[in-house]
């Protein structure tokens, strides 16, 4: 059990690591966010009604966060489909510790990479007017630990299941991206058609997305303990998948 | 309990999909032996060390590695054995530093001893002046002195070694052999391990030949060339599996976790 621990550590500080030699890859993965955050928030701002009078720069700087969030950690998460063709997966399989401690650590370190990314975005909240309290402040970090958390473990859960690199592209394509834009990250969740209700409301990502924007700029959809109860839910239940998923494999 | 062979393999068999990879074989290892497993592309070297690793379960039959079954307690074999796989298996956007530490803790070592063996492996393999280097940097050779490096920080029993030559000069070669033997010179190290170098298959104590998932012959090179009538291994080898080349069925090309 201490010695599994030991295992967690390690491939936590891996992709700790890995994150911090790369760094030209943490300047790029910058790009895309300020983009949406910028570019979309002042286009759009002007014909935005916002509830309470938020700007729409304001109103998405809670989504984007989310969205950042999302693509590093389920990314890192799926980085264990490199390891297995790169042949890493291989020193860590034969070595003495428990599958469980594999996916645990796993989730860890995809989690905290994309906590640390979701942080350096989070500092421009003070060039898009959102202002925050200390607890706000602190609570934000802890949403963002959590939905970081959830996600990296459902990007583990899904490289158990596929294959090859080649499934990699498909995965973003049909499942990264829906949850990102179902999520209500670029658009307030009243008044939409009813189908496009409902795929909001299946969608794991949205209520993290409307807790972390209730914490900062106290504009939220739903109450926040559904929130956090629905985004709880979702991690505890994907870690357990990508365990079960871990110990299964030969 | 220590037991009078390193690796003890009764009746293995593994079966993919209806079809036989390893069929039935037995053998054993001596405490510091230096075993050769050879055999043809698809013969199933990779599969058997795959199972005597305890990354692939065997369909039937017992193999005892070390203290343990493979089956029954595989973590307590993996504390016992080293491998240096057939495919490269480093993290190459970490350093040779990182790559040993992470290595260690996953072997449950202390941390002095982590640190303390960190300098002497690398000193072993001469990679000390590159311990703060991104692998990705590393040549071919380098790569592979510091797999085997890893291999050995753990100070395991038993190392397998699944062809660890493939691909290097043989400048290298000779090199990694020097290693290897004055490990085993050292520490009593047994040695198992699959080549396609017949040169490399003669420092061996004994070999065994596999084909078709069944051992041909089990000798010493002096025995197994005089009773097959010939004077070098190759000519051994290409008498007992025949000259067909083989082709190597798609399943080994699966990660063996993967298979079924």
């Amino acid at each position: 059990m201490l010695q599994d621990i030991g295992a967690i550590f390690i491939l936590w500080l891996r992709d700790l690591k890995r994150y911090w030699y790369d760094k030209p890859r943490i300047v790029a993965s910058l790009g895309q966010p300020l983009l949406f955050l910028f570019v979309l928030g002042s286009a759009l701002s002007p014909s935005f009604q916002g509830p309470k009078g938020v700007s729409f720069t304001e109103f998405i700087f809670p989504g984007i966060l989310c969205m950042t969030i999302l693509f590093t950690s389920v990314f890192s998460g799926m980085s264990i489909v490199w390891d297995r063709e790169f042949g890493f997966l291989k020193e860590v399989m034969v070595a003495p510790v428990s599958r469980w401690a594999i996916s645990i650590g796993k989730a860890f370190g995809g989690a905290s990479v994309a906590f640390i990314q979701g942080t350096i975005m989070l500092t421009l909240s003070l060039f898009v007017g959102v202002k925050l309290s200390i607890t706000a402040l602190l609570l934000s970090l802890v949403i963002m630990y959590l939905i970081a958390f959830a996600m990296s473990s459902f990007g583990i859960m899904i490289a158990a299941r596929i294959k090859e690199m080649e499934g990699f592209q498909v995965i973003v394509n049909f499942l990264i991206m829906p949850i990102f834009f179902l999520s209500g990250a670029l658009f307030p969740l009243d008044h939409l058609p009813a189908w496009l209700t409902f795929m909001t409301r299946i969608d794991p990502l949205t209520y993290g997305v409307d807790l972390l924007r209730g914490t900062m700029i106290n504009v939220h959809a739903f109450p926040l303990t559904l929130d956090l109860l629905v985004i709880t839910f979702f991690a505890v239940v994907m870690l357990a998948i990508a365990v079960i998923e871990f110990n299964l494999l030969d | 309990m220590q037991s009078d062979e390193a690796i003890k393999v009764e009746n293995l068999t593994r079966r993919f999909n209806g079809l036989v990879a390893v069929d039935s074989i037995s053998f054993s290892v001596g405490h510091g032996e230096i075993f050769g497993f050879l055999g043809p592309n698809g013969a199933g070297k990779t599969t058997t060390i795959n199972m005597l690793c305890t990354l692939l379960r065997p369909t039937s039959g017992i193999a005892q590695v070390g203290c343990c079954d493979v089956s029954k307690e595989p973590n307590k074999v993996r504390r016992e054995i080293g491998i240096i796989f057939q495919d490269p298996s480093l993290d190459d956007r970490l350093t040779a530093d990182d790559n040993l530490r992470f290595h260690g803790y996953l072997y449950h070592m202390k941390k002095e001893m982590i640190e303390e063996r960190i300098p002497e492996v690398l000193d072993l393999v001469e990679l000390s002046d590159r311990r703060r280097e991104i692998v990705k940097r590393f040549s071919g050779g380098m790569k592979r002195r510091l797999e085997i490096a890893r291999g050995l920080m753990h100070r395991p029993k038993i190392l397998f070694l699944d062809e660890p030559t493939i691909g290097l000069d043989p400048q290298t070669r000779v090199h990694i052999w020097d290693y290897i033997l004055r490990m085993r010179k050292e520490t009593g190290l047994t040695i198992f391990m699959t080549t396609h170098y017949m040169q490399e298959a003669e420092v061996c104590d004994r070999i065994a030949i596999i084909d078709h998932g069944k051992i041909v012959a089990l000798d010493t090179p002096a025995k197994l060339k005089e009773t097959n009538g010939e004077t070098t291994l190759e000519n051994v080898f290409l008498k007992l599996t025949g000259r067909q080349i083989r082709a190597q069925s798609s399943d080994t090309f699966a990660p063996p976790w993967r298979r079924r």
